[in-house]
């Protein structure tokens, strides 16, 4: 633009309204605002919780002690435990994801708004949203209060995390679903089920098995920890380690469930290539 | 030509059908096993309904003043514990996550490096790797911060390699053709391309974090799980109970 286009225009080369000044000053200098402020609220929240070099310099040095008193692992005092409660986590993860895909089939069904009416799906929903609104390690707590310490706590615990994680993804894959196949079977005179398993279930099926390996890997993850409030498996064991300062036996704890976990990995990944 | 008329038409081979088959024999009995060895005492499920008629009794009238006066702090607490667990994360899974990309990073051993160290520190819990960092800067935020990010560096570090991956090449081919340095290359070639999966990578996180973060207080690393630990006003009278008698091993 030259000159006299500007004048033309009444273009006088800075904004004249405040509601221009904040977006020149945004245009020209947002990025470096943001990282000011940025870095203003880094030393403010750290501050606010107290992290000082000093302190976490001194935590080094406790780290140095620390990581040489988790090697070697002990794998041998303890072993009859760690394994035993090793399968017990598995055993949890196993039940609650079946216990958990097996609810949430029917129930993100339900939800899903372009096979049911209204009424159908807001309860439905509800249902998933709520299992999926808390940490399992706080659901935990509930069920331990309400059906006692061990494995069944867990097993609950994660068949509600996996109807909120399920349900939610299942109902989202059945609503883009395309509604030509169904209405092809229809049109044949399909009864309602028939409707659903040539008509939608095709559709999702892959997608579904997809889910259901992410929840089980996921399961596997949590079913770790949820013995530290008492609900079955590794985790009880592992605290109880900490509380004792075993810190070998609580490396050899974390390296079974690593492997584990890598295992479980690997696995899901063959799994899932097979029903792509 | 009969015998083309006649083929029966099959949607998966014979050995895609022997493995699925295979997926659904191991997966019941898995199941089956499981439900047989799992150990159920039906004793603690007797009294159920009078434990969950507690808990719900004793969740009533709620302690408006404790809000106000632990609560809050605590959950504010939190959420700088999750926000700033999540900017040391960027910082750290940024450089780490293109050391895991296989079209920037040409040497496998590099690579794998990365890929190994990603997996190591998204396969511990979040409350494992608490535990630890609470033993070596003691109880409180700070270990709660370090413990959020040692576990979502491997988490956003292997989707931002994921995406550095699916970057289309003509830009990057066209910045090395007019000889620009590697600084150049990926902040012009490849950044761009990457800036929206990271910044919702990132986001996603956070919101992972602040979830996580309510929860690690039950291991002593800060936040509002520190209060839900220690009784809120409806925990208080069972909690420590478990605690002696939830493990015969206990020391």
């Amino acid at each position: 633009m030259d000159a006299l286009t500007r004048r033309a225009i009444g273009d006088v080369g800075y904004p004249v309204a405040w509601s221009g000044w904040v977006r020149w000053l945004l245009e020209r200098y947002g990025n470096r605002i943001a990282w000011v402020l940025l870095t203003l609220y880094v030393v403010y929240a750290s501050s606010t919780l107290g992290f000082t070099p000093a302190r976490f310099f001194a935590g080094l040095g406790h780290g140095k002690v620390f990581v040489l008193r988790l090697f070697p692992p002990d794998f041998t005092s303890q072993w009859a435990d760690i394994q035993h409660d090793m399968l017990e986590s598995l055993e949890i993860a196993v039940l609650a994801s079946v216990f958990g895909i097996a609810a949430s089939l029917p129930l993100g069904l339900l939800a899903a708004r372009n096979l049911m009416p209204a009424w159908v799906t807001w309860p439905a929903r509800l249902l998933i949203s709520l299992s999926r609104s808390f940490h399992p390690v706080i659901v935990g707590i509930l069920f331990v209060k309400a059906i006692g310490f061990g494995p069944l706590a867990g097993v609950m615990t994660l068949a509600v995390a996996s109807v909120g994680f399920i349900g939610k993804l299942f109902t989202e894959a059945i609503e883009e679903i395309s509604l030509r196949q169904v209405e092809a079977v229809r049109a044949t005179g399909a009864s309602f089920s028939n409707m659903l398993i040539f008509g939608v279930f095709p559709q999702v099926t892959p997608r579904f098995v997809g889910f259901s390996l992410y929840q089980l890997d996921s399961n596997l993850r949590n079913s770790t920890i949820l013995g530290i409030v008492g609900a079955g498996g590794i985790g009880g064991t592992l605290l109880a380690a900490f509380q004792r300062f075993d810190y070998a036996i609580v490396c050899a704890i974390v390296l079974v469930m690593i492997a584990m976990i890598m295992v479980g990995e690997v696995v899901s990944e063959q799994v899932r290539k097979l029903f792509q | 030509m009969s015998g083309n008329i006649d083929r029966e038409w099959r949607r998966f081979t014979p050995r895609q059908r022997i493995l699925r088959f295979g997926v659904y024999l191991a997966v019941a009995v898995a199941f089956g096993l499981a439900l047989r060895s799992i150990e159920i005492v039906p004793e603690f499920l007797t009294d159920t309904p009078t434990q969950v008629a507690d808990l719900l009794v004793r969740m009533w009238p709620v302690d408006w003043g404790f809000l106000a006066s632990t609560v809050i702090g605590a959950m504010v607490e939190t959420i700088h514990i999750a926000t700033l667990g999540t900017i040391t994360t960027l910082a750290i899974a940024l450089p780490i996550g293109v050391l895991a990309a296989r079209n920037i990073v040409t040497n496998p051993v590099v690579r794998f490096g990365a890929k190994l160290f990603l997996v190591a520190s998204r396969s511990v819990n979040s409350l494992v790797w608490a535990l630890f960092f609470v033993a070596v800067f003691g109880p409180g935020a700070l270990a709660g911060t370090v413990a959020i990010t040692c576990r979502s560096i491997g988490f956003v570090g292997k989707l931002l390699g994921e995406a550095l991956e699916e970057a289309a090449p003509g830009p990057v081919e066209a910045m090395t053709a007019v000889g620009a340095p590697w600084p150049s290359v990926f902040l012009k070639g490849y950044w761009p391309q990457v800036k929206p999966a990271f910044l919702s990578i990132a986001l996603l996180r956070w919101d992972i974090n602040v979830r996580e973060s309510s929860v690690l207080g039950l291991v002593g690393a800060g936040g509002i799980g520190l209060v839900l630990d220690s009784g809120g006003p409806w925990l208080r009278s069972w909690w420590p109970s478990w605690r002696l008698s939830s493990s015969p091993r206990w020391p």
